[in-house]
């Protein structure tokens, strides 16, 4: 109709998101939506659910119930589409060490059907400042060397949504600094939509536009980093983060409604 | 020596074994399929003794080379991805399971393309054999024997994407376990009675007796390689099927994920 600008829909819808192992609830109906270009970190403490929530947003994990849909597609139904148009990387994956860093992305190019590859890789390596290691051994490299030969994967296919699990852990805080400060040029300049997790709240802060914090399995909280703390009346994310892990029992019903949360 | 610090070193060790009856299994596991190959094989040469029976073992070796490889090409590769913490990397990546299946087998056809012709040429200079002297029957046997690998490399797979690393042992050990009912080095006649139903069940068991009726001078035998035949189908589909069906249940139960990033 003219006058009415179309609304566009989220990058990523996760509707009633439920996973259960055997007698553990990993995922409790979680619900979300992420809009085009936002950067969403997911909080927890270890347990929390954020690493099986972002695997079965990549399609590892098989959810027990509940919807995924990404660029508008049901994952289980256009596993192959979306993941064309997502990428991933993760500090507990890494890429064949006994394969040249070129090798490895050559690899994955293929896999991806990146088109003048060779030229792609050159311009990622430049961008990522690692044009030096082409000829690298993967597995030589020192681990922010790895991370950004890793993130430089990630960003082969141009995706549209990239999935980052603790990218910064074990890097020192002057490498993990670097990949922040990158990350976030790189979703400036290419206005890629991201879904972050780390136990790093300086991570989270400097990089979020919003935050999902998980309490096994629940969503408790949900907002921007200051919404965060006003709702929980801390002064920084860490101070939550603790008094969410220390706090031991759920948050009630009525409280993960007044941050935001899905109530169980 | 301190007797305490032994036993603590000594249960590390024991425990893996506890829970782990693929563990169990391998230590029992070659020492009982060496004696069963070699005794069996023992047993032909005795009641055979006339006949040239080193080309026989020459070109059973090379045979079985065939299955063995074609199953380590399905099951290293997928392996070597586990080891290096890549295999998340291909799975968030628009790959299906059948691309990937397919890219392991093709590798292994030229590795055993490769390693049969080195095999074959220095068969030929060290010990007069000419693997050749079997003709076009050499097409048929090799390539019922290729897909046969393919099926046990699937197989193998799927109980590692299933069980994990404490099952990678299997991935050496199931070709093994086939060994002794495939009639690679001596006929199924030789084994007993009760276990020439299972070794007819083996598509190989047709591929190695049709090649020892070739290399007695005898006709190509169309029935041997229609039932290899056969079988190999229901064998690669069943493989494909319980294939599928264990990465389903390994997604199902996350399992994927922890292999990937042990």
């Amino acid at each position: 109709m003219p006058g009415i600008e179309p609304i566009e829909r989220p990058v990523v819808e996760v509707v009633e998101l439920t996973k259960t192992f055997a007698n553990t609830t990993a995922v409790n109906r979680l619900s979300f939506t992420v809009p085009r270009g936002q950067i969403l970190g997911f909080l927890g403490a270890n347990g929390a659910g954020k690493t099986t929530a972002i695997q079965i947003l990549l399609g590892l994990i098989k959810p027990t119930s509940g919807v995924v849909r990404m660029f508008g597609q049901d994952m289980e139904q256009a596993r192959i589409a979306i993941l064309q148009r997502a990428n991933f990387t993760s500090a507990y994956t890494a890429l064949p060490g006994n394969l040249k860093v070129s090798e490895n992305l050559t690899v994955f190019a293929g896999l991806y059907g990146v088109r003048k590859a060779p030229e792609k890789i050159r311009a990622l390596l430049e961008l990522l400042e690692i044009g030096h290691l082409k000829n690298s051994l993967t597995g030589q490299l020192s681990s922010g060397e790895s991370t950004r030969v890793n993130l430089c994967k990630s960003l082969l296919n141009d995706p549209e949504l990239l999935l980052l699990d603790e990218p910064t852990a074990s890097l020192d805080p002057d490498i993990a600094d670097k990949v922040r400060k990158l990350l976030k040029r790189i979703q400036t300049e290419r206005g890629i939509t991201m879904i972050y997790t780390s136990h790093n709240m300086r991570d989270v802060e400097e990089i979020c536009d919003r935050i999902i914090f998980l309490q096994k399995g629940r969503k408790i909280a949900d907002g921007t980093g200051s919404q965060v703390l006003a709702q929980f009346q801390q002064k920084t994310l860490e101070d939550v983060f603790i008094h969410v892990s220390r706090s031991g029992e759920l948050l009630s019903e009525e409280e993960v409604k007044e941050r935001g949360g899905t109530p169980p | 020596m301190n007797w305490r610090r032994i036993r603590a070193l000594m249960r590390r060790y024991l425990y893996l074994y506890r829970r782990s009856p693929p563990r169990i299994m391998e230590v029992f596991f070659w020492p009982v399929m060496d004696l069963l190959v070699w005794g069996f094989l023992y047993k032909f040469l005795v009641a055979n003794h006339t006949f040239n029976w080193i080309s026989y073992l020459i070109s059973a070796m090379i045979f079985w080379d065939i299955i063995y490889r074609a199953q380590q090409g399905v099951t290293i590769a997928f392996l070597e991805d586990v080891w290096s913490r890549n295999l998340l990397n291909l799975f968030v990546a628009p790959l299906r399971r059948s691309e990937f299946i397919a890219a392991t087998f093709l590798v292994g056809l030229i590795k055993i393309i490769a390693i049969t012709l080195v095999l074959s040429v220095l068969a030929l200079a060290f010990y007069d054999f000419n693997l050749l002297n079997l003709g076009l029957a050499l097409v048929p046997f090799f390539f019922n024997l290729l897909i046969f690998g393919w099926a046990v490399g699937l197989f193998t797979t799927a109980l590692i994407v299933r069980w994990g690393n404490a099952s990678e042992a299997l991935a050496w050990g199931i070709p093994f376990l086939v060994q002794p009912l495939s009639a690679v080095f001596y006929p199924v006649s030789i084994l007993p009675a009760w276990l020439q139903p299972l070794a007819w069940a083996m598509p190989c068991s047709h591929v190695f007796e049709g090649m020892r009726d070739v290399m007695r001078g005898e006709a190509f035998s169309w029935a041997q390689f229609g039932w290899a035949a056969g079988l190999n189908v229901i064998y690669l589909l069943a493989a494909a099927l319980f294939f599928r069906r264990m990465f389903d249940v390994a997604r199902e139960k996350g399992l994927l994920s922890k292999l990937g990033t042990q």
